[in-house]
């Protein structure tokens, strides 16, 4: 019934799972940032094995759940005007505005697109040139490089139908703010592998020698989880406090220096909103001047106009680790990923979602 | 926030385009973040971008790789 | 957000699909036999049980690797009478074709359906046609119906599985559903798969030959693996725990899952069987299987117990566990 593989996966993993139990000492709470992380932990069924002592709390790397209502809203009303093709990534479909939601207005005829990378949204443009496409672009710094890359190959084709409406974030920022605001507290990070790729791993630097606490680069298999988990109760054994890089096929000390050349040459560092953690300075990103004539906010003229949270809905406190989905009294009932209130629960990486799909009550 | 898949780079096409394989299904991935990646080189692809190159050995041995250390701690 | 229009994701055949029939249709239409809401109506009939059932086929493109709309809505409804353990007696088919389709592509359907009834041994024996206005119909539909009479001392039921029953999978997961979306081109991946599409009936045949006592039996259509084991141990009132590693699946349906973000136990299989059946049973049952052309990959994949009711688990490759939820609606790509 096993193929060999398992066997063997099972077996190094028992053999990491034992050593992390036998150099635990004092429990461990560590965050890891990345929603792509919360959704691998929770399908590979680590939270099973782990021994007691261990908590593992969810941060506020999940893009789609960070992008204040308002942002969602922005975009939202670009589908309802004429001649515009919006295109995003499929997670974005699902999100709920404060009226509607991408996936409802494709059902009332809004032309919505979904795309797998922002080349497509270049292509759309050069083929359509009677529309004009806008692309509502969610994300960190692993997909910046290659929106950055976009918006040039928009430009050297000279296409003055593409448009950029940016809801783009920055993940050290964010640490940042997460531990200067010491709501939680944290023991260690797992940091994002993928994230981390672009940006190596010097900016991560100040968790370690301003807060002292420990962090790993992580990336996503099982098997890397638990190395990352591991290296992390071996710092904190040894009263060490560093930042490591477990991802190391994929992951140089110095990132994609390429890569955010790029981004830097397209993009420059602005205040930004952060649903749950507020404004956080510097950790956004927006066209530079060059490329104004990009910003879709200016060219269509859309005013952003801040939105309550909905009632009732914990998700601020959830992205900052403060409160588990089941603390929430809108969880499992009201808000499910079918229908959901908030963000946490509709991305294919929220916290939320991913503890009622994969987790029941752990 | 991210999902990298590993692939293959197959052949080379017009501009930094270039076809990779994942596993046996092939689609066209940008080398403009990677431009120093040749046919035959494994990358980490992410919306339709190389956004790294691996090491072929370790693309490949990554569960070989884990059982080396795995084998460590038992020597510990 | 109560949607108050019809979506896509309410034809996955996950939660929303679900919804709709319980609201919508099984309200007004309320009764005991429809309730069951098993692949095909159980029907009796001067002391014979009649399996009854229908489908429509909108699949895009009309032409696949594997297969096109005609051997699909054959297979379809076919397998849809196998699962109660019926053979086939005869099928209906329907056709609304919308004006302009090319009359070649229209012999081409009606040859592969006509291939199709032959390997599964049954006539189309009575149909309709009718012609839409450009627009409308995306080239052409079809509808399906199918009447089947169940053999004596075969009772497979949704409601049959039992603890310490096996589970078993006649092969490789996701070909078809795939196959599908590589060839409608939409992502721009290239690769070689092939819709699974097949009558299984003649399979089903040769495991109730080798034993009459199979609990349960689903064809994982849409909503993939989880969903129709999810729905057997709703109705079964019992868990289900399947093995992440037991579980085939081809290279190339692994590859795209990844590029898509996409989780494989949700994607649709046309020519696969789920089986539920004692422990005993199995071990004769999967020879049977492995002997036929359509089940030489089966495999065992998992057991049914008492714990979680209702539940099905899944054990991951390291040796955790992970709850596998039912589909909620269309799985979208991501990136993240």
């Amino acid at each position: 019934m096993k193929g060999n593989k398992g066997t063997r996966e099972e077996r190094v993993a028992s053999a990491l799972l034992r050593e992390i139990g036998r150099l635990l000492r004092d429990p461990l709470q560590i965050m890891e940032v990345c929603g792509t992380h919360t959704v691998a932990i929770f399908r590979s069924g680590i939270r099973s094995l782990l021994p007691e002592g261990i908590e593992l709390i969810s941060g506020p790397g999940c893009p789609v759940c960070v992008t204040p209502t308002g942002e969602i809203d922005r975009a939202i009303a670009l589908t309802e005007r004429d001649g515009v093709i919006l295109a995003t990534f499929g997670d974005l479909m699902r999100v709920p505005g404060t009226d509607s939601s991408f996936i409802q207005r494709r059902a009332e005829g809004g032309d919505i697109r979904v795309i797998l990378s922002p080349l497509e949204a270049v292509r759309m443009a050069e083929e359509e040139r009677k529309r004009k496409v806008v692309f509502f672009a969610v994300g960190f710094e692993t997909t910046s490089p290659a929106i950055a890359a976009s918006v040039l190959e928009a430009e050297r084709r000279g296409l003055d139908n593409f448009y950029l409406l940016s809801s783009q974030r920055l993940i050290p920022p964010a640490i940042e703010a997460l531990l200067s605001g010491g709501k939680v507290a944290i023991d260690g990070f797992l940091l994002p592998g993928h994230v981390s790729v672009i940006i190596g791993k010097a900016p991560y630097g100040f968790i370690a020698e301003r807060f002292g606490v420990p962090g790993v680069i992580t990336g996503f298999e099982p098997l890397d989880i638990l190395e990352g988990i591991l290296m992390l109760v071996r710092q904190r054994r040894e009263g060490r406090a560093e930042i490591q890089i477990q991802y190391r096929r994929a992951v140089k000390e110095e990132g994609n220096p390429r890569a955010r050349e790029l981004m830097e040459q397209v993009f420059t560092p602005v205040d930004s909103r952060w649903r749950g953690l507020g404004t956080i300075p510097e950790s956004g990103l927006s066209l530079r001047e060059e490329f104004s004539r990009m910003k879709a906010e200016e060219a269509f003229d859309l005013p952003y106009i801040e939105r309550p949270d909905p009632p009732g809905c914990l998700c601020g406190e959830v992205l900052q680790g403060v409160k588990a989905p089941p603390d929430c009294p809108l969880f499992g009932g009201r808000c499910t990923p079918q229908s959901p209130v908030g963000p946490c629960m509709v991305s294919s990486e929220g916290t939320c979602a991913a503890y009622y799909k994969y987790g029941g009550s752990r | 926030m991210c999902l990298g898949i590993p692939g293959k780079v197959i052949s080379k096409r017009e501009g930094d385009l270039a076809e990779v394989d994942f596993g046996g299904v092939r689609r066209e991935v940008s080398l403009m973040l990677c431009p120093e990646a040749e046919v035959g080189d494994y990358v980490l692809v992410h919306v339709g971008f190389a956004i790294q190159r691996l090491e072929e050995e370790e693309a490949l041995e990554t569960l070989k790789l884990f059982e080396e250390i795995a084998k460590s701690l038992e020597r510990e | 957000m109560r949607p108050n229009r019809i979506l896509l994701s309410h034809g996955a055949g996950g939660k929303m699909t679900h919804e709709l029939i319980e609201e919508l249709f099984l309200e007004a239409f309320e009764n005991e036999v429809l309730r069951a809401l098993e692949d095909s109506a159980l029907l009796t009939a001067s002391g014979s049980r009649v399996a009854f059932t229908t489908d429509s086929y909108v699949v895009k493109p009309l032409f696949f690797p594997g297969g096109d709309i005609g051997r699909l809505s054959v297979c379809g409804t076919v397998n849809d009478l196998a699962m109660l353990g019926a053979r086939p007696l005869g099928l209906s088919a329907s056709f609304i074709l919308e004006e302009g389709f090319p009359i070649e592509d229209l012999k081409r359907v009606i040859a592969s359906m006509r291939e199709a009834a032959t390997e599964a041994g049954v006539g189309i024996v009575a149909g309709d046609t009718k012609v839409v206005e450009q627009g409308a119909a995306e080239g052409l539909y079809i509808t399906t119906s199918g009447v089947g009479i169940v053999p004596d001392g075969v009772r497979i039921r949704g409601d049959g599985a039992r603890p310490g029953d096996l589970v078993i999978v006649s092969g490789p997961i996701g070909d078809h559903e795939i196959a599908v979306l590589l060839a409608r081109g939409d992502f721009s991946i290239e690769g070689e798969v092939r819709s699974d599409c097949a009558p299984l009936n003649g399979l089903v045949e040769e495991m109730l030959r080798t034993s009459l006592r199979i609990h349960a039996l689903r064809d994982p259509t849409r909503g993939g693996l989880a969903t129709v084991l999810w729905e057997l141990a709703q109705a079964s009132g019992v868990g289900i725990v399947i093995e992440e590693d037991s579980i085939p699946m081809r290279e190339e349906v692994k590859g795209v899952c990844e590029l898509l973000g996409y989780d494989p136990y949700y994607l649709a299989n046309e020519g696969k069987l789920v089986a539920i059946l004692p422990e005993e049973e199995a071990p004769r049952v999967l020879e049977a299987m492995r002997s036929h052309p359509l089940g030489r990959e089966a495999a065992v994949i998992g057991e049914v117990r008492e714990e979680p009711k209702g539940r099905v688990l899944l054990k991951t490759r390291i040796g955790g566990h992970r709850l596998l939820e039912p589909l909620s609606g269309e799985q979208l790509p991501r990136i993240c």
